[in-house]
């Protein structure tokens, strides 16, 4: 009312989500697993901005992408990369994948009912040494796969992923079986094209592609060491080792 | 016995059961919307007209390389962004219109004929007719620039520009502007104008169609700047013959067997 009485009922209505576009992935390879996104940030029409990383380094055998609402993913990435420091001080050790993977549920479960408005993908290496991917839903939902596509282009990256990793609608030549596992530099590729075409066709996709590899302890760098845009993350020498490859994407 | 008479215009037969449906809650289907960034520009002999090519659907691009800028006449053209159906019926109706009334007052027709035309048209649907016009274009009376809004109004300024990428091509326009510039001087403001909303609005994107239209000659400069050609893949995605699965083989011969058999006498053809 203009004058300020309570006569008649009012509603009044904030939505504190919003979403930010982009899209992630994580595909897991017999020893390595390599996590990516799209660095554009953008709300509506418009681009916040041209480089906002979604994928983060957790430890050096654990990468955590989030997509969706970015406050909400950056505040995420925050208060577990919090937890797994406290994990450290208490037992003189990384957290262990599968660890980080329950520690996450619960940590989204937590806010069952005001969730974090985020699509988390945590890749890396396994105790055993084999990649590992686990993905979520926005309530601590998750489950262990050999790949998985989130975010704004999901619908277009995951067909392709289902196709090219898992073989699907595809019958192997006649006496032949499909590999279980595609070598690194296939995944890579895989990767780019993936990131390339979700540019061509999904408006909030582009301007930059971060892809983060993981490696088992022992596993050679073939080729990745000193490569166009590698930069190395890990922190000891005798571990597992994460890798960052930096690339563009169209800026339209 | 149906009647197989439509009237003129629009048919408005499957209104009732759409918004039967709509209430059933089956949304109408989404139609292809060009956000776009269009523009134009006076300057010293003519009119520059520039648009962008991608048209989306939603989140999805429906289409990389589609034509924004529509013909009127020779020396009027129109760009459109909105929905992508309208604006190109709307146009392509006004220029048969435009043809007609040349062909019956035997002159060169108006820049403020084919706006009156369009504005009538977009007012009597209130709305509904979801274009938004730029149009230019070199008349008896000199060069002319107007907007039409979809409800039916309309501007006339000597620089303008429409769509969602509107404000990024307006900033560059306001920054750059100044009047009785060259050709080249104005060609280069449209392009700028079209790349800031390329690049700053997710709307539009890829390439730059520009049209310059002066008293005796009109160029549609399509594609002028491609700025965002598709880089090539990492690998290639043949697949191998027998890759899709089949459950039952069966071949027919398409090659049908006739034999010809002589009756009766053979015509004389000597």
């Amino acid at each position: 009312m203009p004058d300020g009485s309570f006569s008649h009922p009012q509603q009044r209505s904030f939505n504190p989500y919003t979403e930010n576009g982009g899209t992630i992935l994580a595909i897991a390879g017999a020893d390595f697993t390599v996590i990516a996104g799209d660095t554009r940030q953008s709300e509506g029409y418009s681009i916040q901005t041209r480089y906002a990383p979604k994928v983060f380094r957790l430890t050096d055998r654990a990468v955590l992408a989030v997509n969706g609402f970015a406050a909400d993913g950056n505040m995420f990435v925050k208060k577990v990369k919090q937890r797994l420091e406290w994990y450290r001080h208490a037992h003189a050790k990384d957290m262990p994948l599968r660890a980080i993977a329950r520690l996450i549920q619960t940590m989204l479960y937590a806010q069952r009912f005001f969730p974090y408005y985020v699509y988390n993908i945590l890749g890396g290496i396994e105790e055993d040494g084999t990649g590992a991917v686990y993905s979520f839903d926005p309530v601590g939902s998750y489950e262990r796969e050999a790949c998985r596509a989130a975010g704004a282009a999901q619908s277009l990256v995951q067909p392709f992923l289902d196709n090219q990793i898992y073989f699907k609608n595809q019958q192997a030549a006649p006496g032949q079986s499909h590999p279980l596992h595609l070598p690194l530099s296939d995944v890579l590729s895989i990767v780019i094209d993936s990131f390339t075409s979700a540019t061509e066709r999904h408006i909030e996709v582009g301007d930059g592609l971060e892809m983060y590899v993981v490696l088992a302890k022992g596993r050679s760098a073939q080729g990745l060491e000193g490569g166009r845009g590698v930069q190395e993350l890990t922190t000891r020498t005798d571990g597992d080792r994460v890798f960052v490859i930096r690339r563009e994407l169209k800026k339209d | 016995m149906t009647s197989f008479y439509s009237g003129p215009g629009f048919d408005f037969s499957n209104t009732v059961r759409n918004n039967f449906l709509q209430d059933r809650g089956l949304p109408l289907p989404k139609a292809t919307s060009t956000g776009t960034t269009i523009v134009g520009c006076i300057y010293k002999d003519g009119v520059v007209l520039g648009a962008d090519t991608r048209a989306t659907e939603g989140p999805i691009v429906a289409d990389k390389n589609c034509e924004k800028i529509h013909y009127i006449t020779e020396s009027i053209r129109c760009c459109g962004a909105g929905t992508a159906a309208d604006t190109e019926f709307t146009t392509a109706l006004i220029s048969s219109n435009m043809e007609m009334h040349a062909l019956s007052t035997g002159r060169k027709p108006r820049v403020v004929t084919a706006m009156t035309m369009l504005k009538q048209m977009l007012f009597r649907y209130q709305g509904h007719v979801g274009a938004a016009l730029v149009l230019g274009g070199v008349d008896v009376t000199g060069p002319h620039l107007f907007t039409i809004a979809p409800h039916g109004s309309t501007d006339k300024l000597p620089y303008v520009t429409m769509g969602s990428g509107s404000l990024a091509a307006m900033a560059v326009f306001e920054a750059g502007w100044k009047p009785d510039m060259t050709r080249e001087e104005a060609l280069e403001l449209v392009v700028a104008a079209i790349s800031a909303g390329i690049f700053n609005d997710l709307g539009s994107g890829s390439n730059v169609d520009a049209c310059v239209i002066t008293a005796n000659k009109t160029e549609m400069l399509r594609n002028f700047v491609r700025p965002n050609e598709r880089v090539t893949k990492e690998r290639s995605y043949g697949f191998r013959r027998g890759t899709t699965a089949w459950k039952k083989e069966q071949i027919r011969s398409l090659i049908v067997s006739e034999e010809v058999v002589k009756h009766g006498e053979a015509m004389d053809v000597s």
